[in-house]
């Protein structure tokens, strides 16, 4: 355990760098998934269309997709025999973004959703005596009610940042390239050098609850009776 | 001020919903001048006939005819809610909401809102959240915002139904201040003091139908079908 601690409070390079990985792919997952998710989640909200409420239950049942599933559906798109195999992104930095995007999404969605569809109840008979659009509906929902969707971001960051089955699968843990925290963990626990391991857990969770408290700020939820 | 969206002509007007009627049908032409109250029991499908007119509700028989093209007719109408709905946001943004979405650029926006704030009482509470206002406060806010993009017509579905004496008069003010620089009101209420303080043209209506319509004074000096003096008596007309 001391030797953990030492380990972080040292800010040893390989530990900085497999650090910084984590952040780039989980971020760079989340901000497309939410590109993706939030419009989404509005567009169920505010549009009425044949198949929405399918899609509503696909999405609900998708949130409890299996990473591993998910890393082997990417990893046979993405390999040389697969559709996309000319592309070269197996096992890279790319490929585990593409298996979190995967992941996250359904999550993002769904708990969006949720929200924005209270939200709509409230707004729906002022919007629709304002003649107002689509996209305007969606944009005023989805700016009216960031401060939830910021939650549902959370989750998706929360559930990117501790995967380890699809990028295992996609990325390789490969040292220096595609080797994030989880990964990490996984290798030096298998190796029996948990003091490295476990510097590798705090490291993790100092991320995920850094990144929380980051955004809670950046968001100012909870000030001044914000919503 | 555009006007010229009146006369609205309904010509055997409904509205039904799993296959019972809840309005209609309605014949009735109304001109562009003054205030007009739709006035009648709970449940006698004066919110209907507002949303009706308005577009909001589904015409399932007849004809609601403008002057204008309904979508130009759509353009220049507002519609004020009997429980306000405030978007969550400033009192300044709720105002600007509807002048940012026709385009006004965001300093045109911010000084209209200031005015309107003002001019309904709110001046000091622009950077307030409208969430936190009193009912009253927001029923003018909604208001303002209703009558910040100046339009020819502004529906109100009992816009004073659960506020106290006070608001009531302060709403009625303003609703008279608009009327005065040229705004047409169509304003539905159950309440007959405040038909006879600021109905210019009473249309009285119970059970979906429209059973009276005309000028306020002589509805309620001698009303004309049995519905109408029974409710005027203040006896339980369903």
């Amino acid at each position: 355990m001391r030797h953990a601690f030492w380990l972080v409070v040292t800010f040893d390079a390989e530990l900085a760098e497999i650090a910084l990985r984590s952040l780039r792919v989980t971020l760079t997952a989340l901000v497309i998934a939410c590109l993706i998710a939030l419009p989404l989640a509005a567009m169920l909200a505010v549009r009425r269309f044949r198949w929405r409420r399918a899609t509503i239950a696909l999405l609900n049942a998708l949130m409890g997709l299996p990473p591993v599933v998910v890393g082997l559906i990417v990893y046979i798109f993405l390999s040389r025999s697969g559709p996309f195999g000319a592309l070269g992104l197996l096992f890279t930095p790319t490929a585990m973004i593409v298996a979190q995007v995967i992941i996250i999404v359904p999550l993002i969605a769904s708990i969006a959703h949720q929200s924005l569809r209270e939200l709509w109840a409230e707004y729906h008979d002022l919007l629709i005596s304002m003649n107002v659009t689509q996209v305007q509906k969606m944009r005023t929902l989805i700016w009216d009610a960031r401060r939830a969707l910021l939650t549902a971001a959370l989750a998706g960051f929360g559930r990117g940042i501790g995967e380890v089955g699809a990028i295992m699968i996609v990325g390789g843990n490969i040292d220096n390239a595609t080797r994030v925290l989880t990964t990490a963990i996984a290798l030096e626990t298998g190796k029996g050098e948990f003091a490295l391991a476990l510097a590798l857990g705090f490291v993790l969770i100092a991320l995920a609850l850094g990144v929380n408290l980051a955004i809670h700020w950046i968001g100012q939820t909870e000030r001044d009776s914000r919503w | 001020m555009v006007t010229e969206l009146f006369p609205v002509t309904l010509t055997g007007a409904e509205t039904s919903r799993r296959g019972k009627r809840l309005v209609g049908p309605v014949d009735l032409t109304l001109d562009g001048q003054g205030l007009c109250v739709v006035l009648g029991p709970n449940g006698s499908g004066k919110t209907t006939l507002l949303r009706l007119m308005h577009g909001t509700a589904r015409l399932t028989g007849g004809t609601v005819q403008w002057a204008c093209d309904t979508e130009t007719a759509r353009h220049h109408q507002a519609f004020v809610f009997q429980q306000p709905v405030v978007l969550r946001r400033t009192v300044e943004e709720n105002l600007t909401y509807p002048l940012r979405l026709r385009g006004a650029d965001r300093r045109t926006a911010r000084t209209a809102a200031r005015t309107w704030a003002e001019r309904v009482g709110l001046g000091a509470h622009l950077t307030r959240r409208a969430m936190v206002l009193s009912g009253g406060e927001q029923q003018k806010l909604a208001i303002a915002r209703a009558l910040i993009t100046d339009p020819a017509l502004v529906f109100l579905d009992e816009p004073t139904a659960s506020l106290d004496g006070r608001a009531m008069r302060e709403i009625e003010a303003i609703l008279l201040q608009a009327k005065a620089d040229g705004t047409r009101l169509i304003l539905s209420t159950h309440d007959m003091g405040q038909a006879r303080r600021i109905a210019d043209r009473v249309i009285f209506i119970l059970g979906g139908k429209v059973h009276e319509t005309g000028p306020a004074q002589g509805f309620f000096d001698a009303p004309q079908t049995p519905e109408a003096r029974a409710f005027l008596n203040g006896d339980i007309v369903e």
